[in-house]
């Protein structure tokens, strides 16, 4: 199944909800300390994820080529405190000359 | 002059936005071509634009999308991303003013770069919040839809580093969450997680599988 329209209604759906549970549902109440470690820790395990599967992910295997210089030029900018354009725009530089040298 | 400084409107809101305005501009026009690039279609990308109104997850359901992964994963992986906005909505919960409806509606602007906009002066303010997301709203739907007109004539983006592009982005916002020892030892072992399952599970089941990660958060 891979209809975007489903992607599109569930995932808005639930952002919907996310934005609006503060504001809406709690008010000035808050979550018990245990669950909002946990949800505070989803933003980064979601994104180191993401890292991983778009470095180094293939076909159900591990690939290592030109998009691992070109993420490791990015950190060295992001380290470098370069604004994210630019992080991005250093990682598809990097990536796609090695592809055409290769 | 003094009441505006005390008491912020939605139009210096609006104002604030501007030195940020390139980046939903550039996002939402590299968004508006990766979609339409990964088959994921134009209409689909506006309007997810135009109702989820969050970066990264819809770069994440792009990304699934041009792994080959299924509709669920990219739900998931989208689904657990954007979770994080139930948190950043409780620190801003008390300053929405009138019925729910109303907050059901302006609690929408909410998206990182407003958030952290409306608390730079030590507290949350709303105008400068919901001024703010509205004019990154207007940006972010209407480059995506720009993005989605020059998508089409690109064909190969990835023969361009976009997709190394995305793992920079991604990083980017990463990085502010591991200046703490909990985010990073949390991050290191997403990051084990999905590297195991990458070769064994479809794509996109390796990192709604690392969502497993955030469980650290329930040590004291």
């Amino acid at each position: 199944m891979r209809d975007p329209w489903v992607v599109v209604a569930i995932v808005g759906v639930a952002t919907i909800a996310s934005k609006a549970a503060g504001p809406v549902l709690v008010g000035r109440r808050e979550l018990p300390p245990r669950l909002q470690a946990c949800v505070e820790l989803l933003a980064p395990v979601m994104l180191t994820a993401l890292i991983v599967t778009q470095t180094f992910g293939g076909d159900e295997e591990i690939q290592v080529d030109a998009r691992v210089a070109g993420v490791g030029a990015a950190l060295i900018a992001i380290v470098l405190r370069a604004p994210v354009i630019a992080a991005m725009a250093v990682a598809a530089l990097v990536t796609a000359l090695l592809r055409l040298a290769v | 002059m003094t009441e505006v400084a005390t008491r912020p409107r939605i139009r210096d809101g609006m104002r604030a936005a501007l030195p940020l305005a390139p980046s939903p501009i550039l996002f939402g026009l590299s968004y508006g071509v990766l979609a339409d690039a990964t088959g994921f279609g134009s209409a689909a990308a506006i309007v997810m634009s135009a109702t989820t109104f969050a970066g990264a997850a819809q770069f994440a359901v792009a990304s699934v999308f041009d792994a080959g992964g299924t509709a669920t994963a990219a739900i998931l992986a989208a689904v657990f991303l954007n979770a994080r906005y139930v948190a950043i909505s409780m620190t801003v919960a008390s300053i929405f003013p009138g019925g729910k409806a109303r907050r059901l509606v302006e609690s929408q602007a909410i998206v990182d770069e407003s958030w952290a906009l409306s608390g730079r002066r030590g507290r949350f303010e709303w105008p400068i919040l919901v001024g703010s997301g509205l004019v990154f709203y207007a940006l972010w739907v209407g480059c995506t839809a720009v993005g989605t007109v020059i998508g089409g004539v690109l064909d190969d983006p990835n023969a361009l580093g976009l997709d190394a592009a995305f793992a920079a982005l991604f990083l980017a916002l990463a990085v502010p969450y591991l200046r703490n020892r909990r985010g990073l030892q949390a991050a290191a072992l997403a990051a084990v997680i999905t590297l195991v399952l990458i070769p064994f599970a479809p794509a996109g089941v390796p990192i709604v599988a690392a969502s497993a990660a955030c469980l650290l958060g329930l040590r004291r």
